[in-house]
């Protein structure tokens, strides 16, 4: 007892906070680096407070989308907050579903790619040969095309439209991935652990999925932020240019096709100005998160 | 290996990738339909339809087609636009100049930007200008090129009316080196900044990685003090990453030239492309998809050649 009453109280914090780090959790470890990126920290915020309003644009939305409720192309007032359309009808709304559009097919061609990019990254890692030589050389293939002209033919051809554009952009985004996919498969067939799971004879699902797999979700997750971020700039230029999401529908990318008259770019700056800075805040948070991310789940960081 | 010998391993293994590039776009496009729908009308008949898809091959099935065009191709014919029946390589050639010129001048703005800022901030890591400089680099790979294009017409043509928004010379005027240079500045900046936010992020890491190596370490215990280490062998080794970031910069360069040259109406590829694709005029756009697709593996093998003279420790196999 004596003892320990002798130990400076500030060494035993210090202790303590060493026990801590040495025990805590990898999830834990994840959270305390990511917390070290301020601007990351305010970014989840931001995207978290974003996604909350687009999830329930139904229930906070002032008016409906899509209905004629106001003055044509009304300036911004205290019933309008962002002012009324071409047509009347009120931008604010608008605005709440388009931000649900846009966020609806990043996200989802984020998945599509990633799935696509993990099985054949998988595949080709994994098994090597003839399987590999063909997924790389097509992977080549799709990475050699300008990727703006490849989506805009694509675009062209097949009817623009909400789920037309999210099947485009995930057929086109997952070379990066299959990629990144591939190459720690490699290192990881290599492991110790992975060649025990070979001599024993585990089924090679379980190799894949369990053994494999867990151990490249960290990239594979950081590079789908990025994914996330540019596929959101994609549907907002693709619907910017009229071959996106189609009105009446509205996602932020078409919002701003307006701008291209020049009476509204030039006096009506309400229509096109809220919906082109909420692109940027949210593509610049995703982006801001996915960095934090890579720092926080980096094995090598010592922080 | 010799580098002779690598680049001609390279050139073949690009063969076919180029080849099934041509058979992937050629595919999309007939999946397409026919481009003729787009003259269908009450004006024109059934039967000078039918005559004209007979004549443009369009009857015969798509593997033929695609035969018909690849031995065109190999002749050095790339075919004739079906709107406005110029040779596909004559209309190419004319507008590649104008696109050339907003490339190559975004390009060299956007290293000039990005090189300095990258290694600034690399030197001065966690300092409070690297995070101006970091969040300067994701807010300029964050905005759209069209609405950051909008913005500046909004400010500098709109409210200030100090530049021209569109068009490559004035209207009316044979145009002069001073006002072509007037009509680049917006989509030159557009490029440019757009280029600079992830080339200064490439710059910065891989500069950062530079800086840990044992060479520095040595020339830094040899007490020749920090400009000379940094300028000396930090920024040589430095060249590696600017050529890649060069490299990686060439196929985004075309891709953004086409919303940027619409949003400009620059006279360029992008702006005969978007017009081909709305228009279904599948030869010129088969010709543009082939052009930009040679320039991509052209880009990426000068770039691996690139490499293994800047750095001869770089295996070449």
């Amino acid at each position: 007892m004596k003892k320990e009453e002798k130990i400076p109280r500030e060494k035993i914090l210090r202790e303590k906070k060493k026990q801590d780090i040495v025990s805590e959790s990898y999830l834990q470890t994840v959270m305390r680096r990511f917390a070290h990126h301020h601007l990351a920290v305010v970014s989840l915020v931001v995207v978290a407070l974003l996604g909350g309003a687009a999830l329930l644009a139904p229930v906070i939305a002032p008016y409906n989308p899509d209905d004629i409720v106001g003055p044509f192309s009304g300036a911004p007032n205290r019933e309008f907050w962002l002012g009324t359309d071409q047509i009347g009808r009120d931008v604010l709304s608008r605005l709440l579903y388009a931000m649900r559009i846009s966020l609806l097919v990043g996200i989802m061609a984020t998945l599509i790619s990633t799935v696509i990019g993990v099985v054949l990254g998988l595949i080709a890692g994994y098994f090597g040969g003839v399987a590999d030589m063909a997924i790389m050389r097509f992977t080549d293939m799709v990475m050699s095309f300008p990727y703006i002209l490849l989506v805009l033919v694509a675009a062209a051809v097949f009817k623009p439209g909400l789920w037309n554009i999210i099947l485009i952009l995930g057929f086109v985004d997952w070379p990066g991935i299959a990629r990144l996919v591939r190459g720690n498969v490699l290192s990881l067939r290599e492991t110790n652990f992975v060649k025990g799971n070979i001599v024993a004879g585990m089924p090679l699902r379980h190799i894949l999925f369990s053994e494999i797999l867990p151990n490249t979700v960290a990239p594979i997750l950081v590079y789908a932020t990025s994914v996330l971020a540019l596929s959101m700039l994609d549907e907002a230029a693709l619907s910017f240019l009229g071959l996106g999401v189609q009105p009446p529908t509205s996602s932020l990318g078409n919002m701003l096709n307006g701008a291209q008259s020049l009476t509204v770019l030039t006096k009506q700056p309400w229509l096109w100005i809220p919906a082109g800075l909420l692109i940027v805040v949210l593509v610049m948070a995703i982006n801001f998160i996915g960095d934090a991310l890579r720092d926080a789940l980096d094995p090598n960081s010592r922080r | 290996m010799g580098l002779g010998k690598y680049i001609i391993k390279r050139i073949l293994i690009a063969i076919p990738v180029l080849i099934g590039i041509t058979i992937i776009d050629y595919a999309i496009m007939c999946m397409a339909g026919s481009p003729l729908e787009m003259l269908q009308g009450p004006r024109i008949s059934e039967a000078a339809v039918e005559a004209r898809k007979i004549a443009l091959g369009l009857d015969k099935p798509f593997y033929i087609q695609y035969f018909v065009w690849l031995g065109q191709l190999l002749q050095g014919n790339m075919g004739y636009s079906i709107k406005s029946y110029q040779p596909v390589s004559e209309m190419i050639g004319s507008h590649l100049g104008p696109t050339l010129l907003l490339m190559g001048a975004s390009l060299i703005v956007s290293l000039l930007m990005a090189i300095p800022a990258g290694i600034y901030s690399a030197i001065h890591q966690y300092s409070k200008g690297d995070y101006a400089v970091v969040t300067f680099s994701f807010l300029g790979s964050s905005i759209p090129g069209f609405f950051m294009s909008l913005l500046l017409i909004y400010i500098f043509t709109v409210k200030l009316g100090w530049l021209p928004s569109s068009g490559m010379t004035t209207l009316g005027t044979d145009g002069g080196f001073g006002d072509v240079v007037r009509h680049m500045i917006m989509p030159v900046i557009v490029l440019a900044l757009s280029m600079a936010g992830s080339n200064i992020r490439y710059i910065r890491s891989a500069v950062l990685e530079i800086l840990q190596q044992d060479y520095l370490r040595t020339a830094r215990a040899k007490g020749i003090g920090r400009f000379k280490v940094i300028n000396k062998h930090a920024l040589r080794n430095a060249l590696v990453p600017i050529v890649t970031v060069i490299g990686m910069e060439i196929p985004v360069l075309f891709g953004g030239a086409v919303i940027i040259e619409q949003v400009f109406s620059w006279p360029g590829l992008g702006l005969m492309t978007m017009s081909a694709i709305t228009s279904r005029d599948y030869p010129v756009i088969m010709g543009v998809c082939l052009l930009s697709a040679v320039v991509v593996l052209a880009a990426n093998l000068i770039t691996d050649i690139l490499y293994a003279l800047v750095d001869p420790t770089i295996q070449l196999d």
